[in-house]
């Protein structure tokens, strides 16, 4: 196996999800056949190639600093709408600090 | 001809000419949902009242008399990642269930500056994470032809429901194929344009250096059409590229004489169904004598394409999707004790398995330690990939093949192993890694009646050359004359 429950555990907790003892053992074996498919990038040569991060040349466009955006409150109410707990106009989360 | 049956061009003139009324079409669209979506779930949202109400108003711009903008009175649907203010918007994931978008997407905001009616939201796999739709939350969409078979993914219900006339058209996002392949399964057009073309502002995200919006039509003129409407330069998307929108419907008539037209020795490959290659070399034939040039050429790195493109969309959708996390907005996980177990819980129970596995492996990839053996070394073999094309571009204008090796195959049929479901992508993602425009347009049927797929790839921002070839070939093949059995 190129990679072990616990290594699986530990990069679930890293990207915030969790997983039954089951899903682990399964994610585990996917992990295993997708990592050793894409081993096959190994067998080209690309020291001397650069990354392509965008297909296409992007640069961060500049806009002037001016205020496009008027808060208005049809549209923060609109927005806290999808909120799952809320009070006035904050998100609600569980105690964060003892 | 029933209304609901009409394509984009079709309609435009009957309405135009006061034959229908805009509101008569949508009704029209509204029945044939109602009638035949218990087969197919291509919807998960209908916006019946929102859509008449639109209708009437295009009715009352029609009657003055004045050339009204080009998509008034015609009902457009859109895959369940595109913002639509005011409607639901799930992204076929429960941990959007509830999700009402409080704006409009740049390509939401086109189509109704056109004068575009919303008929409704339709299914895709889970975030666009799939190539059969069967990662939907809600239900899996079913392929017209063969309701035991997939309509191909992420955009299958913007496929299926094109195919099964539930609306004139419909917007799909292509990460990897999620257009091209539904398209090709369910015998319809589709085209993922170039990188940057169309805006991505108010799409969900899934894998952002390769997402990208585009039409799903009945015909090659429709996809000109639309893709007049949505492409263009927008301020909100910093990816968006600042150049001129050609007409393309304008020289869609131009033809292929001179046209040299590229056939990658890699895309015809082993195991491939045989009736799809005869289809897709009988249509790449039928070009030559429309007085295209045939050129062999090679894409040397095609066989590294889904390993590269795996770990860069992985890794994006791992970043991307961090979003989710109970907070502002969607699912929140309930009774759990503090803001850790929020998240895990949150997203644990909010997300499919899918993307559970694409958000694990994504992580992985970009962690400490393995960052620049999977990550980095994707990129570089994107760069190969990318070459590959460019250099082939120089000896031809355009590039054939299928769009997928086989035609639809079987719900349940490859949900088992994930490799498996990936490879279906193996003709469409070279085309994402590199940016570049591709077409989908349907080019037979094998023995049980399945359509295939032919597809067109083209320079970057040369869709007008895609849409000339594909517009030559359909005049001469009626395939849409076959309709499935609804």
């Amino acid at each position: 196996m190129r990679i072990t429950p616990d290594e699986v555990r530990q990069i679930a907790t890293l990207a915030r999800l969790s997983f039954t003892e089951e899903e682990l053992t399964e994610l585990t074996q996917h992990f295993d056949t997708i990592l050793t498919y894409v081993d096959k990038l190994g067998e080209l040569q690309t020291d001397s190639v650069e990354p392509t991060a965008h297909a296409v040349a992007v640069s961060a466009p500049l806009r002037d600093d001016v205020v496009t955006n008027t808060p208005n409150a049809a549209q923060t109410d609109a927005l806290l709408a999808n909120a799952p707990s809320r009070k006035t106009h904050f998100f609600r989360v569980p105690k964060i600090i003892e | 001809m029933s209304h609901y049956a009409l394509t984009i061009h079709q309609a435009q003139e009957k309405l135009r000419a006061r034959e229908v009324s805009a509101v008569e079409l949508s009704q029209a669209v509204l029945n044939r949902i109602q009638d035949t979506d218990q087969h197919l779930h291509s919807y998960l949202t209908v916006c019946a009242e929102e859509a008449l109400a639109q209708a009437e108003t295009a009715d009352r711009t029609l009657a003055n008399g004045v050339t009204p903008p080009p998509l008034c009175g015609i009902p457009i649907a859109l895959k369940d990642v595109i913002l639509a203010q005011g409607v639901r918007s799930t992204a076929g994931s429960k941990i959007l269930e509830h999700f009402v978008s409080p704006y409009d997407a740049t390509v939401t905001q086109h189509l109704k500056e056109a004068g575009a009616v919303i008929i409704g939201k339709v299914n895709c796999d889970e975030f666009a994470m799939g190539s059969s739709n069967e990662n939907s939350a809600f239900a899996p969409c079913r392929n017209p032809w063969d309701t035991d078979r997939v309509p191909g993914g992420s955009s299958g219900g913007s496929a299926a429901c094109v195919a099964a006339d539930q609306t004139c058209a419909a917007l799909g996002t292509d990460t990897g194929g999620s257009i091209r392949l539904p398209a090709a399964f369910c015998g319809i057009v589709g085209l993922k344009p170039t990188y940057g073309r169309v805006s991505r502002f108010g799409v969900v995200a899934y894998a952002s250096s390769l997402d990208q919006v585009g039409p799903c039509t009945k015909d090659v003129r429709d996809c000109a059409l639309l893709l007049e409407v949505i492409a263009g330069y927008d301020p909100r998307d910093s990816t968006s590229v600042n150049r001129p929108t050609p007409s393309y419907t304008a020289h869609l008539e131009r033809g292929v004489s001179g046209l040299r037209i590229g056939i990658p020795q890699e895309y015809f490959i082993e195991g491939m169904q045989p009736e799809v290659e005869t289809a897709v070399r009988d249509a790449i034939a039928h070009l030559s004598t429309l007085g295209a040039e045939i050129v062999p050429i090679s894409l040397p790195h095609t066989e590294y394409a889904i390993a590269s493109y795996y770990i860069i969309a992985m890794a994006e959708a791992s970043s991307n999707l961090a979003r989710y996390d109970g907070v502002r907005y969607g699912y929140r996980a309930a009774e759990v004790e503090d803001l850790g177990a929020l998240y895990q819980t949150t997203r644990a129970q909010g997300f499919g398995s899918e993307v559970k596995r694409r958000i694990a492996l994504g992580t992985y990839v970009l962690s400490a330690g393995y960052y620049d053996a999977y990550y980095v070394k994707a990129q570089k073999v994107r760069t190969l990939i990318r070459q590959d094309f460019l250099s082939a571009f120089e000896a031809c204008d355009i590039i054939a093949t299928p769009v997928a090796p086989t035609t639809a195959f079987r719900l349940g049929e490859k949900l088992a192993d994930p490799l498996t479901m990936y490879l279906s992508d193996i003709f469409t993602i070279a085309v994402n890694l590199a940016g570049l425009p591709g077409l989908s347009v349907p080019c037979g049927f094998d023995q049980h009646g399945l359509p295939i797929g032919l597809q067109l790839i083209g320079r970057p921002f040369d869709e007008e050359a895609l849409l000339q070839a594909g517009y030559a070939y359909e005049q001469d093949h009626d395939w849409r004359a076959r309709k499935p059995p609804l």
